[in-house]
């Protein structure tokens, strides 16, 4: 998996370098030289569309990210391309096949129930070489977590799993939403080759299920914390109080997305990158 | 490195009487931050303040220079800073944070930077981080049980804590009274036996009483922007600064410590993977 994520980056790590200094006129023309850019798709499933405007608010960046440094070639919020060949084969807007793409980006749970979106995400795992779980409900189900069925429109719609319980997931962006600039230096990453930071997110790949009681269990119970609030800080819902420095999670408020441990500088800690972020 | 990397070290103390009366040492972190606030270089502080419970502190968003005074003193137990910053951010809607933290709280701060995964527009709000020296931390239990059983006092009456010269020691009624430290050993919690951070290596600007005489502080400037700030405060006379090599016991004493967290939290972390446990570092 690793080799075909270098493969990939390799192939594009040069264009990208020329990319990157926006503000100079002639390296815009540069940018027009540049043959392939990464082929993006981005397929939503039982998720809020949470994550899709998080990373439209990368103003700043999003105008050079779409037409310098990208090419969404699959989506149907972010670029109104889409395909079913499950059902609505009449449907005049529809292209007629998935097109290959470098990364997808997944959004939301898949339900085991809806046909078509486990079609969709099988044919997206053929069509696309790396494949990311981006958000918490695709990266570990999240609040979908919570779902039992029995509900409207569709009451037997009642299983929502992680991406990666039906298909192989290459990479996992946590996070409800994730953050607007994790998608930023996520992107930036990916062009510069910059695998290091990628890293955690490769790991976190294989890591289906999450809880607030991720702290106790990890944390807590193996003498890690050491009650500096960065768990409650990180926490999306509120859910977290330190008492008597320790982390309490409200399970009412909590929604699974996993990002307190994500966050907790004892799940893992990566030292380089910090010391390079900071120049020190 | 053993103190991490730094550009240059100074011990230094706040000029301010009033600080001076309040401060465990040289004063820095207050005079610092208060400084940054009345420059506008930060708009609030997130700093230990004071609760209803003497010597057990919660996070307090400071939006005035007296608000960060009236948390001036170390407190030996956790204030969980790192919580509060996003609501500095958000209920108290400040475009420019400061901060006062210890080693740990510095990792879970940066790594929130590096990889803001779930922390929407708050990375980049940080604009000053204070860190201090902390060898260990204790749960507020702690410090009753060794304050009331081997001090034969009680946090209610104890009018300054403090650590040096190898004790733990309290002064109440006027009087001082010190515990060596081995007797506190224990008492810390566990997660910082495996913490190899003793001078806060990641802070913007860090500091602590070790290596400088009484009343005043050794520090650490270590970024960019954390050097200016300190610099920028030294040139307005806010902080009175001495060559490190002129003041007693100087660096050594500090490197002698930090290594010695070093070795301990290497130590500590090699029996924990024999039996098959995780660590981080």
């Amino acid at each position: 998996m690793l080799a075909r994520i270098k493969r990939f980056l390799g192939l594009e790590a040069e264009a990208k370098k020329e990319a990157k200094p926006k503000k100079d006129k002639s390296s815009q023309q540069e940018v027009g030289k540049v043959a392939e850019k990464p082929k993006i798709g981005y397929i939503h499933l039982s998720g809020c569309t949470g994550d899709a405007i998080s990373l439209t608010e990368n103003y700043d960046i999003l105008a050079d990210l779409l037409t310098d440094m990208v090419d969404i070639v699959y989506g149907q919020t972010l670029a109104d391309v889409w395909h079913d060949d499950g059902v609505n084969q009449n449907n005049p807007d529809m292209i007629e096949d998935m097109p290959e793409m470098d990364l997808a980006l997944v959004e939301g749970s898949v339900c085991l129930q809806d046909e078509h979106s486990m079609h969709e995400l099988k044919k997206l795992r053929e069509k696309a070489k790396l494949v990311c779980a981006y958000g918490s409900c695709a990266a570990n189900g999240c609040f979908t977590r919570y779902c039992r069925g029995g509900q409207q429109a569709q009451p037997k719609h009642e299983a929502f799993l992680p991406i990666g319980d039906v298909v192989q997931v290459d990479l996992a962006i946590p996070g409800c939403p994730v953050s607007p600039e994790i998608i930023a230096k996520a992107v930036v990453a990916l062009i510069n080759g910059d695998m290091d930071y990628l890293q955690p997110m490769l790991d976190m790949a294989g890591c289906t299920y999450n809880c607030g009681c991720d702290l106790q269990k990890n944390i807590v119970n193996r003498s890690l914390c050491t009650g500096c609030g960065t768990c409650s800080m990180a926490c999306q819902t509120r859910a977290i109080d330190m008492i008597e420095g320790r982390p309490e999670i409200n399970n009412d408020r909590c929604i699974k997305c996993g990002i307190c441990y994500t966050h907790c500088p004892r799940s893992w800690f990566p030292s380089e990158q910090i010391n390079k972020d900071l120049g020190l | 490195m053993v103190l991490g990397t730094y550009k240059e070290a100074v011990s230094a103390r706040a000029n301010d009487k009033q600080i001076q009366k309040v401060s465990q040492d040289g004063g820095i972190v207050t005079a610092l931050l208060s400084y940054a606030l009345d420059e506008g270089i930060i708009e609030g502080a997130v700093v230990a303040g004071p609760t209803e419970e003497l010597w057990k502190p919660e996070p307090l968003v400071a939006m005035t220079s007296d608000e960060i005074i009236s948390a001036a003193g170390t407190k030996y137990t956790f204030s969980p800073n790192v919580a509060a910053l996003k609501k500095a951010v958000r209920q108290y809607g400040l475009e420019k944070v400061g901060t006062v933290a210890l080693p740990c709280q510095l990792q879970g701060i940066r790594k929130m930077q590096s990889y803001p995964f779930g922390t929407r527009f708050l990375a980049d709000k940080l604009a000053l981080i204070v860190g201090i020296f902390c060898m260990e931390n204790f749960p507020f239990a702690s410090l009753e049980t060794f304050i009331s059983e081997k001090m034969k006092s009680s946090p209610d009456v104890v009018e300054k804590m403090d650590i040096g010269k190898g004790k733990f020691w309290i002064k109440s009624l006027g009087e001082e009274t010190g515990l060596p430290l081995k007797e506190t050993h224990g008492y810390e919690q566990a997660g910082c036996n495996i913490c190899p951070d003793y001078t806060a290596e990641l802070a913007d600007v860090s500091t602590g009483s070790v290596g400088s005489p009484d009343g005043w502080s050794t520090v650490l400037k270590r970024t960019d922007a954390g050097a200016s700030i300190f610099d920028q405060a030294v040139a307005a006379g806010i902080i009175e600064i001495k060559a490190m090599d002129d003041v007693k016991p100087g660096l050594p004493m500090l490197e002698k410590l930090s290594q010695g967290k070093k070795d301990d939290a290497n130590k500590e972390m090699n029996s924990r993977r024999e039996i098959g446990l995780p660590v981080p570092f």
